[in-house]
């Protein structure tokens, strides 16, 4: 196979070009298969979680709630997500949940 | 009394500079101009970055290898070494026995040592996540191959201009083989089939494929603008599903035993690229996993890329060939992108415009390159387009696509 014509050239081309395809298309259903059989696995274990999970709720129920924070924040040229991020932040540094904290304001210190 | 003179005469016909200048004619020339051309190889890979950790290897080799004296690596060994009935052919004994360093360092790209451990960091690298959630996507890294089968053909067709207008510039169906696979844009798959089909051609290729797969960002866009409309490429991809660690692991495996009975001949490409990825996603071999990613990934490239670049010596690179094989490479890596962006084209009429064409660019391997080009692409007419992941898919699919190309190559001319 040294030395080709263009004919045999375009032939083994296309025929490369299929046999890369069919090589793809036969992992792809592979693949597709796999994928289908774990998200069935996935979805039949679901319900079971589901069910476990109302028998813990009463335990939680039992809790005693926390307080929410009480009155509105006021932000002063500070954006709510770096807000929420800050609130997060400290809440976590103090451990404390975040419900049980009361934040006023925020102000960005320039 | 010792002769001064003699010993000083002795000392600059035995130099480099003596070969330089008083056989300039012999060859001296070509030495001069591929020292050159390794020192802009170095200016591209240090001062503009082009792929500079395996640019600045093989620029130095090709240094090295063009000192005229120094002997680090010797041409006629490996003609030796592959012309059947010489005492030499297939023995390593004798490039052992007479060979400079960058001769043995060579071995490892002849024996398709280096291209497969560069496999298996790449696979110990790479996150099939996004291939897995969307196994469509191994379409895209299937049509992306155009590049390869049209580079192919396009270097047989030179053949007939030859005829035709009496050119000399002519590709045998191993060198056309190994210059078509630049489309793949994938360097180890490049190295590996190269090595084997058409050794002399090795720096050539390694040197069009590397520089080209820098150059992706600059290739890439003027295309997919041009096979895309600006509405297709403003179009969102939804979230893919999350894939499980056990289906991250089984992967690996069935893709080595599909691929490699299809195949036999990737079975060392692809048997690395999927052990490398095993020892990832296990979780239980973390230390072999970040030696193929850390440790062995640099040590094997550093061997690679000196050893590609010591094959471009002066009287091998400095051939019309060279000047062909470079304007086929462009030819093939543009082709395999508007393969790739075809292969988009029709998921996204297919799927009633749910599929952004873009992401069929990033079929064309250059991991992770080509994803984020098709990212950028995609953020500059919608800033709010994360295309990213989505073309992860395609991306990692054109690695193994491009091992299937090298391997039915491999089978037809090997």
């Amino acid at each position: 196979m040294e030395n080709i014509s263009i004919l045999d050239a375009g032939i083994i081309a296309l025929l490369g070009y299929a046999v890369v395809f069919f090589g793809i298309i036969l992992l792809m259903g592979v693949v597709t298969l796999m994928g289908k059989i774990f998200v069935a696995i996935e979805n039949k274990n679901k319900p079971a979680a589901a069910a476990a999970a109302p028998a813990a709720a009463p335990v939680v129920a039992e809790a005693p709630v926390a307080p929410g924070s009480a009155g509105a924040l006021k932000l002063h040229d500070v954006e709510p997500k770096t807000a929420a991020m800050i609130m997060a932040i400290v809440a976590d540094k103090l451990g404390k949940p975040l419900n049980e904290l009361r934040f006023i304001s925020i102000k960005e210190v320039k | 009394m010792i002769d001064i003179g003699e010993i000083l005469l002795n000392l600059w016909n035995s130099s480099g500079f003596a070969y330089l200048f008083a056989g300039f004619m012999d060859g001296g020339w070509q030495n001069l101009v591929m020292l050159a051309i390794s020192c802009v190889l170095l200016y591209l890979a240090i001062v503009h970055k082009f792929e500079p950790l395996l640019l600045c290897g093989i620029a130095f080799g090709c240094l090295l290898t063009n000192l005229p004296g120094a002997g680090l690596y010797n041409q006629e060994l490996w003609t030796n070494f592959m012309t059947e009935g010489h005492e030499a052919y297939h023995s390593y004994g004798t490039i052992l026995r007479e060979g400079g360093l960058l001769d043995f360092f060579y071995i490892g790209v002849k024996t398709s040592i280096y291209p497969c451990l560069i496999f298996m960091g790449v696979g110990a690298m790479t996150d099939f996540g996004p291939l897995l959630s969307n196994p469509k996507s191994l379409l895209l890294g299937a049509a992306a191959q155009m590049g390869v089968f049209a580079a192919f053909f396009g270097a047989i067709a030179l053949n007939g201009l030859n005829d035709l207008f009496g050119f000399t510039v002519g590709f045998t169906g191993p060198e056309a083989a190994s210059i078509g696979i630049i489309g793949g844009a994938d360097g180890p798959t490049a190295i590996f089939l190269t090595s084997q089909l058409a050794p002399h051609l090795l720096g050539a290729i390694a040197v069009a494929a590397y520089s080209y797969m820098a150059l992706i960002p600059l290739i890439q866009p003027p295309i997919m603008n041009l096979l895309t409309t600006p509405e297709q490429r403003k179009i969102k991809m939804v979230q893919t599903r999350t894939v499980s660690k056990a289906e991250k692991i089984i992967f690996p495996i069935v893709v080595t035993l599909f691929v490699a009975l299809l195949l036999p001949d990737t079975a060392a490409l692809i048997g690395c690229l999927m052990f490398g990825n095993l020892a990832k996603e296990t979780g239980l071999t973390d230390r072999l996993s970040d030696t193929m990613q850390n440790a062995l990934m640099n040590i094997v490239t550093i061997l690679l890329s000196t050893s590609v670049g010591a094959t471009m010596v002066g009287t091998n690179f400095l051939t019309v060939q060279t000047l062909s094989i470079v304007v086929l490479g462009v030819i093939a890596f543009g082709l395999s992108t508007a393969g790739g962006l075809l292969g988009g084209q029709i998921m996204c009429r297919a799927t009633g415009g749910k599929v952004n064409p873009l992401i069929g660019s990033a079929g064309v391997s250059a991991v992770p390159m080509a994803a984020r080009v098709a990212n950028t692409v995609g953020q500059k007419n919608n800033p709010s387009n994360f295309l990213l992941m989505h073309a992860m898919g395609p991306n990692v699919a054109g690695v193994i696509g491009s091992a299937i190309a090298a391997g039915f190559l491999l089978s037809v001319f090997g």
